[in-house]
């Protein structure tokens, strides 16, 4: 008999459970009803394709119908104990002096933010409460940005229930750095922030992300943030994650960069059982200068995977794609980079390396760099590496004396150099390079 | 009790045999001058000695005051006071060449339970032994050796022995690469460094180098073996007449 059977794309406990929390939840989710309509539309792209597995090119090397066995249900809002444990969080930035807007468990909280004495020309709040107060500018803004068909983001946009909402206006100077925190203060929940923050042509703003819980406990974060970038503008973004060693994390940058604009962006991937950091860059002006960089340190049973997506469509930008990963035991690193030069980008200059430093046999790399050329005026490039320490390096700094671990510190530092040193804001290096130097004390 | 004591070394790599019953006593506060053929085992000699992967001993014992190097690891060695000037420096991007020359001292100086240098001892230290050098300020500002010169790199060998003082400096043709007055400038520094108790193997192809750095003792390495030792004269002799003599030997011992 030949039966037709319905292709259904929600098959794992994960899946259902997804599909169960949005059937529960839809009702209080935040926003009127063209936020209701969008979150319905988000929602169906998952239901056609349900989870990204390994036959989804983008997500070839992170099987997330694999690697995830259960949909954590919604965190409930924050109590005074989550919130007195969040105090500490984003201490790994050091002493840089930042504006901090705290999420705890994916919600905002006002009493640990810091939204007094706004600089002229920003607006801060929190994206929950513009959804409730109906704020059509900014539902307008909503999944402007963010690839509709990238089921991590459909997930998002079916679920968000809060994340930041930033406003700079058009030639406003930021001084200093907006740090999102976001903390999951341990129970076995799942959050879904959405932020929005727009940069007005010819301002100037760093943004830090660091996404941070503790360890022990399999929570899930699933965080995205659109930006727009105005002409002229100049933008630093940086995200850290950071996250508790059993957590699943996907972040999701999807970025509009504006012409004569400078932007840099860096991921520092540090923490989680499983992340997949996806980074969307669309350059639609003229002659922008961007630097795209990211370092991950991986260990244990980690698996981390970047991907990227940098789009050219505007006349004589540069970018400088640097990713560099250390992986250590059986830690499993994935880069995935594609640069598109659209017809019209001529005079585009865009040049993408990415290294893998395997401290372990056991640790796995992954590099799939990749070009995609339609105009012919350009200077495009690429390269990818993955090998182990340099074991005649090594012996030159420890014929001086330098004992095995302090040896290799040395040389993983410098590999990260690299990557790290295209940070301009020195304190923020500085922070990092601390972390590294943590996370190699803690080597075997 | 001889500072270094080399019997009977048996050594290769990759199987193959390149140290083949190497014997050879130093004294402290002795300087002596190995030359040899290209390929006759000289820097194997010296990376057997630092403890270089790869380079295993197959027979025989090497004792460095008095305890067999082989149970110590590269580092260990270093601190016990051995040195060795390589014959190719390496260039360590993205290492500072202060970090470097900080990170090696103080492990030095821990395992020897001596306290660390404070900074500004440390660069005190540094900056006087780079200017008797000529090595410029601005190169050690660099990564280790990145974008120096052939020269520029051996003397900044000898700027690290200077700086981490050890009792036996191994230096692999140090003065191969070097103009005249660099020449000079190397061998005032290691002579500088002599004492009764410092010990030196300098490794070399030219005699030139022993008219600055006297030698008390000559060995010719040829095969793998020490065929002849005697002198600073032998050096002279070796100018004139080269190795063939030697050769000839060692194929027949
Ligand atoms: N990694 C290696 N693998 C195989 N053979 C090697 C290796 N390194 C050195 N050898 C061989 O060992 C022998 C001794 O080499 P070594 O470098 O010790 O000679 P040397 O006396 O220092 O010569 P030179 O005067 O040219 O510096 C040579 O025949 C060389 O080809
Ligand atoms: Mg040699």
């Amino acid at each position: 008999m030949h039966a037709m059977t319905e292709v259904k794309a929600i098959k794992t406990a994960a899946e259902a459970g997804l599909a169960e929390t949005y059937a529960a939840a839809r009702s209080r989710l935040p926003g009127g009803k063209a936020v209701a309509a969008q979150r319905q539309a988000a929602f169906e792209v998952f239901v056609r394709d349900g989870l990204p597995h390994r036959r989804v090119e983008d997500w070839k090397y992170t099987d997330l119908r694999a690697l995830m066995r259960e949909a954590r249900p919604l965190a409930p809002p924050p109590d005074a104990a989550a919130k007195a444990q969040a105090k500490t969080a984003g201490a790994m930035l050091g002493d840089v002096e930042t504006r901090r807007l705290v999420f705890v468990d994916g919600a905002f909280v006002p009493e640990l933010s810091d939204t007094a004495a706004l600089e002229n020309g920003l607006t801060v709040g929190s994206l929950a409460q513009a959804l409730a107060d109906g704020d059509a500018a900014l539902s307008g803004e909503l999944g402007k940005r963010a690839p509709a068909t990238d089921v991590a983001v459909a997930l998002n946009t079916a679920l968000m229930g809060d994340g930041a909402a930033i406003r700079i206006a058009p030639g406003a100077t930021i001084e200093r750095p907006l740090h999102l925190v976001f903390m999951a203060s341990g129970k076995p929940a799942a959050s879904f922030v959405r932020s929005l923050v727009a940069v007005g042509e010819r301002a100037r703003a760093m943004l830090i992300e660091s996404h941070e819980g503790p360890p022990g406990c399999g929570y899930q974060v699933n965080a995205a943030l659109e930006l727009a970038v105005g002409e002229g503008a100049h933008v630093d973004h940086v995200r850290i994650i950071g996250e508790g060693a059993e957590a699943l994390h996907v972040s999701t940058l999807a970025a509009a960069i504006g012409g004569k604009a400078r932007f840099n962006t860096f991921s520092f991937v540090i923490g989680g059982a499983v992340v997949r950091n996806q980074i969307f860059l669309d350059f639609d002006g003229d002659e922008t200068v961007a630097g795209i960089r990211g370092a991950t340190l991986l260990k244990a049973r980690q698996h981390a995977d970047t991907t990227l997506v940098v789009r050219h469509s505007g006349r004589g930008c540069q970018s400088r794609e640097v990713f560099k990963s250390v992986l250590d035991d059986e830690a499993h690193g994935v880069f995935q980079g594609r640069i598109i030069v659209k017809p019209h980008a001529q005079q585009t200059d865009a040049r993408m390396m990415t290294r893998a430093l395997l401290l372990s046999d056991r640790a796995e790399a992954d590099n799939k760099p990749e070009l995609e050329i339609f105009a012919d005026d350009v200077q495009c490039g690429h390269g990818a590496t993955a090998g182990a320490i340099d074991e005649a390096l090594k012996f030159y700094l420890m014929a001086r004396g330098i004992p095995n671990a302090e040896a290799e510190a040395l040389l993983i530092q410098a590999f990260l150099g690299e990557a790290l040193d295209g940070l301009e804001h020195a304190a923020l290096r500085e922070a990092l390079m601390h972390r590294v130097a943590n996370w190699l004390k803690t080597r075997g | 009790m001889p500072l270094l004591e080399i019997n009977n070394l048996h050594a290769g790599i990759e199987g193959k045999d390149i140290l083949r019953g190497l014997t050879l006593a130093v004294n402290a506060g002795e300087v002596h001058a190995i030359m040899g053929p290209n390929g006759s085992g000289k820097s194997t000699l010296a990376y057997v000695l630092a403890g270089k992967d790869g380079y295993a001993p197959t027979a025989g014992e090497v004792l460095f005051d008095g305890r067999n190097i082989f149970d110590l690891a590269p580092d260990e060695r270093a601190a016990a006071g051995l040195f060795l000037a390589f014959q190719y420096p390496l260039e360590i991007p993205g290492v500072a060449t202060m970090t470097f020359l900080r990170t090696a001292l103080n492990a030095q100086r821990k395992k020897r339970g001596q306290a660390e240098l404070s900074t500004p001892d440390f660069l005190k230290a540094v900056r006087g032994l780079a200017k008797t050098l000529g090595i410029d300020q601005e190169m050690l500002r660099r990564p280790v050796n990145v974008g120096f010169s052939g020269g520029e790199k051996k003397r900044n060998e000898i700027l690290q022995m200077a700086l981490l003082e050890p009792k036996l400096a191994v230096l692999d043709e140090t003065d191969s690469g070097l103009d005249i007055d660099a020449l000079k400038i190397v061998a005032d520094g290691v002579n500088r460094l002599r004492e009764r108790t410092r010990s030196f193997i300098v490794i070399t192809h030219y005699q030139r180098l022993l008219n600055y750095i006297v030698p008390d003792v000559v060995h010719v390495l040829s095969k793998g073996r020490i065929v002849k030792t005697g002198g600073k004269e032998l050096a002279l002799e070796l100018e004139a007449r080269g190795y063939a003599e030697y050769q000839e030997e060692a194929a027949v011992a």
